[in-house]
């Protein structure tokens, strides 16, 4: 609230800007970003003379990986916005690279902005005039009940569902020590110290679990997995090529991203697409047909989106049902094309397709925004519902993960270096208000509802 | 001729003395007034001081300010035992049963030898206010006493209603009448108030005790002391004792609910969680048939045995029959049987955290009149009225001790700030920097705070500066002496059963290790002998070195927002951008700084956000970090 440490966060809005920035503030800010930037030529920008702008790479320091290359504008405080040292990063505009980028600065010490936090230090730092403090007020408002609102909204998604139901493990844990302690003689089972340090390594190698998979950490990071597939002649190379000639990534360097199957990265609003065995479309022409239906089916098991192109001028075959088939518990996009050619059959023969979208086009005439748009939109629904919020809360969970995750490694080895149990709570404090810190819940009044409600105490 | 003092106040149970004998202490003219002299410093429930769940917290913290609570429990306990021991310094925790009768007189001995103390009879009726200021109060033989400052602290007396079963009367405490006019006199006032209620076991004749079924829980040989002050002393303890009830009891209770206030509707107020009564065990977790029930000793001159665990106000008779099933009380006689009590109180948002009512100016209230439970929660919120008022009278500043400071600060911020929907106790797990706010450290917190207020003597002082002192000079000691892997140093380490040692580490490190104690070093080391306190700090300081910094950051990051007060009567109706909850809430509490308000139910982070952009616009001051 009050804290005076060094802030980042993506300042744009994200989507299909050509430049993103990625902002921070504080009196660390110059060297943390010191530490992730190169510039092309000599120099470090701790020597950087106010107001510049350098060129170079932004890079992680621990993988060498070089993340994009950027303009730099070093600000130093009182002369900047917040009235305190400010470094912008001027990056392409994509999701996955800003995301990237604010990790790797939040890595190196700086902390994720609270809501409007940059707009409140202006004003506190004097830089925004008092006469505006209402309009300062609108948009800390504003920004926090929005963040607030996905944030809560998220608590629908897998990641936080997870994160709760580690939670409630920790509450279990830290209400039979707390009562243990308030009420040493009220016949509350004493935790046992291998109890102990079981509960908190299970919880603590679900969180490792857990930052390492994170739904929306994969997919931003990876690019989603995506498969077109239909049969022969069906039009699968000329989609392909309709979305790389407009979209083609400009990140190849993907990490995690296994090389030995050729693939091409596709860039849709920022958000990556990465389209499997594309060397198999692009060569023959036709997948489905060289690879057989075997090893089709594994690949279609392994995406995370199918983009399933039928034909709609001659009709549905014993193949297009296999295939249907074979995809029917997948996300999926059934694309219907050639609709300039004369129509062979209706969309209601694809009888049990459930919620499949469905997006009818012509690939030689049409355009393909619609199925841009439907596969942009099975992100945002499934996964980000809010882009931008999204993203900020899902750093936030990271962050809190990774938080909770320092908490829980000391609160075990509290607990194995044989300290007493008063000392192994103050880490699973810790754990347990990190990962609550995203709906503000009160930890330590919901411990006491639970001993009260659990165990039979009183005198 | 009217009697005119500096501060008045009602009511001689804990925090009514509490604050008397501060006030006094202060040296300001006090007038104490009780009901009735005979009972002041009454424990009407539990023969027993301090405790878990922060209770021996309390005590301790009272005695380093200079309260009195430790210093009588040290002259009149009969038992005394630490518990928690293997669960962390910060959770330890002291209890003594009392000699109840012995407690009284004690007290009452020492209020009446107070200098600047009148200690007097008399049942007030009304508090006298003028002009939104409280100046006096009046007894119900219609004598008026004037002061600058009143202190309110009458308990369970205020519109006290005594249960027993389905029979109810007005009561304060069985055998003692309410305090109606009072209560009523405080909603004409303006206060609002709410009820809540709590209850008592019965009492047993300690002859008709088979012994010989029960199992006996004698006091610590080591017997350890409360206050700071008091002087180590050898006492012959009594023994308590504990059984548990069985089947057949929780058949008796199912088949008696009927009559159990509970279910009757006999008892409305809402009571503590943490004290249910047996009836209210049996019906919330039906399947445990094996509740403890203790047998405590009420004193050295009665007979009387405290019956702990069976608390209930089901009827005389039901008592009766529940204890016929317990294993050594099958022929129990009932000396005087549990019942329940319910009272006004008034609610908690009412009071500054000074304990002065927002309402009333000059008008102190301490105990359960705030919502609270317990005698040492009843003595903490005393000593902060008396210091309040008497700073009140002297024209001084608020006295305020933060929630970072002690578990007292804890208690009334709570309070104050979050309210209460049942009788308050004060836990650990309430307080966010436990392993800081220890009772063995509440002489090094608070004495010197004490010592400023004009609490301590120069004598104790003097005694407090030499403990700090020796406690500094030998972690500097510590800190500063190199260790080097001698033969020596490594097969004296061996022989200690400690790990080896291959470089040269500093004896603080040394002292680090769990099996290596400060005694151990001394000679070796040539260090200087400390007493057991000194010992006992040092370690802690030493082997929880890593924790206690952890809290300290914790804290001076806890604080930046304790900092930033805010102005007395700041206008929250016409503060854009504040939720219309938050500003109900702020409006009602006025909280003082922005810490407290952030604690607000309903305060979210966004509108302490809003109330930081404003501060600024009010005092241009406000500054990041400050």
């Amino acid at each position: 609230m009050l804290r005076d440490d060094t802030i980042a966060a993506i300042s744009t809005a994200l989507g299909e800007a050509g430049i993103g920035i990625v902002r921070l503030s504080g009196s660390e800010s110059i060297s943390i970003a010191d530490r992730v930037f190169k510039p092309f030529r000599e120099g470090s920008l701790k020597n950087v003379p106010t107001h510049r702008v350098k060129l170079g790479k932004v890079f992680d320091p621990e993988s060498k990986r070089i993340i994009d290359e950027a303009l730099v504008l070093v600000m130093r405080g009182p002369r900047s916005f917040t009235g305190e040292d400010v470094v912008e990063f001027q990056c392409h505009g994509g999701i996955i690279v800003l995301q990237r980028v604010l990790e790797l600065l939040l890595n190196q010490g700086a902390r994720l902005a609270e809501p409007g936090e940059f707009t409140k230090r202006a004003f506190l730092n004097g830089r925004i005039d008092l006469s505006q403090a209402e309009a300062v007020i609108d948009v800390i408002r504003s920004k926090t009940d929005l963040s607030l609102e996905v944030a809560i909204d998220q608590l629908e998604g897998s990641l936080s569902k997870r994160i709760q139901s580690l939670r409630d493990e920790l509450y279990q844990l830290v209400t039979r020590i707390e009562a243990s302690i308030d009420f040493p003689e009220d016949d509350i089972p004493e935790v046992e110290v291998m109890e102990m340090a079981d509960v908190i390594s299970s919880v603590q190698e679900q969180v490792i679990k857990l930052l390492k998979t994170a739904d929306d950490g994969k997919v931003l990071r990876e690019g989603i997995k995506t498969v077109i597939t239909g049969k022969p002649n069906v039009g699968k190379s000329s989609l392909l090529n309709k979305l790389l000639n407009e979209n083609r990534a400009l990140v190849t360097d993907i990490p995690g991203t296994t090389r030995d199957v050729i693939e091409e990265v596709l860039n849709l609003q920022g958000i990556p697409f990465r389209i499997l065995d594309t060397a198999g479309i692009r060569e023959t022409g036709d997948y489905v047909e060289q690879l057989g239906v075997e090893r089709s089916l594994k690949a279609l098991d392994e995406a995370d989106l199918i983009v399933f192109l039928l034909d709609a001028s001659i009709p549905l075959s014993e193949e297009d049902f296999q295939i249907l088939e074979a995809t029917k518990n997948k996300k999926r996009i059934i694309v219907i094309n050639k609709l300039d050619l004369p129509r062979a059959w209706e969309i209601k023969e694809l009888s049990d397709i459930g919620e499949t979208r469905i997006v009818e086009t012509s690939l030689l005439s049409g355009d393909i925004d619609p199925l841009i748009e439907a596969m942009i939109s099975f992100v945002s629904s499934g996964i980000m519902r809010s882009r931008e919020s999204g993203i900020v809360t899902r750093t936030r969970h990271k962050h809190a993960l990774e938080q909770a995750l320092q908490d829980l490694k000391q609160a075990l080895n509290t607990v194995n270096e044989g300290y007493p149990v008063d000392l192994v709570s103050i880490g699973l404090y810790g754990a347990l208000e990190s990962l609550g810190e995203i709906t503000g819940e009160t930890v330590r009044d919901n411990i006491i509802e639970q001993i009260f409600s659990q165990f039979c105490i009183g005198k | 001729m009217i009697k005119k003092y500096q501060i008045i106040v009602v009511g001689a149970g804990h925090a009514g003395c509490e604050a008397a004998w501060i006030a006094a202490k202060m040296r300001l003219s006090t007038l104490l007034l009780t009901m009735n002299i005979d009972t002041i410093a009454q424990l009407s429930c539990n023969p027993a001081i301090g405790g878990p769940a922060a209770k021996s917290h309390l005590v301790r913290e009272i005695d380093a300010l200079g309260g009195i609570m430790g210093k009588i429990i040290d002259k009149s306990f009969i038992n005394i035992r630490l518990l928690n021991e293997s669960r962390g310094p910060a959770v330890h925790a002291l209890r003594a049963q009392a000699d109840k009768i012995k407690y009284r007189a004690e007290m009452t001995l020492a209020l009446q030898s107070l200098k600047h103390l009148d200690v007097r009879q008399g049942f007030v009726t009304e508090v006298l206010v003028s002009d939104g200021k409280a100046y006096g109060v009046k007894t119900k033989n219609g004598t008026e006493y004037h002061a600058d400052a009143i202190i309110l602290a009458p308990g369970t007396f205020l519109g006290g209603v005594l249960v027993f079963g389905d029979i109810r009367y007005p009561g304060g405490r069985v055998g003692e009448p309410a305090s109606n006019e009072l209560s009523e006199n405080l909603k004409s006032l303006g206060f609002q108030m709410s009820r809540f209620q709590t209850a008592t076991p019965p009492r047993l004749h300690a002859d008709s005790i088979d012994f010989s079924k029960l199992n006996e829980q004698k006091g610590d040989t080591k017997i350890r002391r409360f206050s700071f002050d008091s002087e180590r002393v050898e006492v012959e303890q009594l023994s308590c004792w504990y059984t548990r009830t069985n089947e057949k009891t929780v058949e008796v209770i199912r088949d008696n609910l009927h009559r159990s206030p509970i279910l009757t509707g006999s008892v409305t107020g809402k009571g503590p969680r943490f004290c249910p009564s047996i009836d209210r065990k049996v019906i919330r977790f039906p399947d445990k048939v094996d509740h403890q029930i203790f047998l405590e000793p009420e004193g050295r001159y009665t007979k009387e045995l405290y019956c702990l665990g069976l608390t209930t106000a089901m009827p005389e008779d039901v008592q009766e029959l529940i204890l016929r099933t317990i294993p050594g009380l099958e022929n129990a006689k009932i000396m005087r049987a549990g019942y329940a009590v319910e009272y006004d109180f008034i609610l908690p948002w009412q009071v500054k955290l000074s304990l002065e009512t927002k309402l009333i100016e000059n008008l102190f209230t301490a105990g359960q009149i705030n919502g609270t439970s317990g005698y040492e929660e009843a003595g903490a919120q005393g000593i902060i009225a008396g210091i309040n008022a008497a700073h009140k009278v002297l024209g001084r500043d608020e006295f305020v001790l933060k929630r970072s400071q002690a578990y007292i600060g804890v208690l009334i911020d709570d309070l104050v700030t979050k309210g209460t929907d049942e009788p308050y106790r004060m836990m650990t797990s309430r307080a966010e920097y436990r392993l800081l706010l220890r009772q063995d450290n509440a002489d090094l917190r608070l004495r010197p705070i004490g010592h400023q207020l004009g609490l301590i003597s120069e004598e104790y002082y003097a005694r407090f500066e030499k403990k700090r002192n020796n406690i500094e000079r030998t972690l500097r000691r510590l800190r500063e002496t190199t260790v080097s892997p001698t033969e020596e140093v490594r097969s004296f380490l061996i022989e200690k059963g400690s790990g080896d040692l291959k470089k040269s580490v500093s004896l603080f490190d040394i002292l680090r290790r769990p099996e290596i104690s400060y005694n151990d070093l001394v000679e070796f080391f040539d260090l200087e002998t400390l007493d057991e306190e000194e010992i006992e700090q040092v370690e802690i300081i030493c082997k929880f070195e890593g924790y206690v910094e952890r809290q300290q950051r914790q804290i001076e990051e806890f604080e930046q927002l304790e900092r930033v007060l805010i102005p007395r009567g700041l206008n929250y109706r016409k503060i854009p951008g504040l939720r219309t909850e938050a500003r109900e809430k702020l409006s009602l509490i006025q909280p003082l700084s922005l810490g407290q308000a952030s604690r607000i139910p309903g305060v979210t982070a966004a509108d302490i956000n809003v109330l930081l952009v404003v501060l600024k616009g009010v005092s241009g001051d406000v500054s990041t970090g400050a």
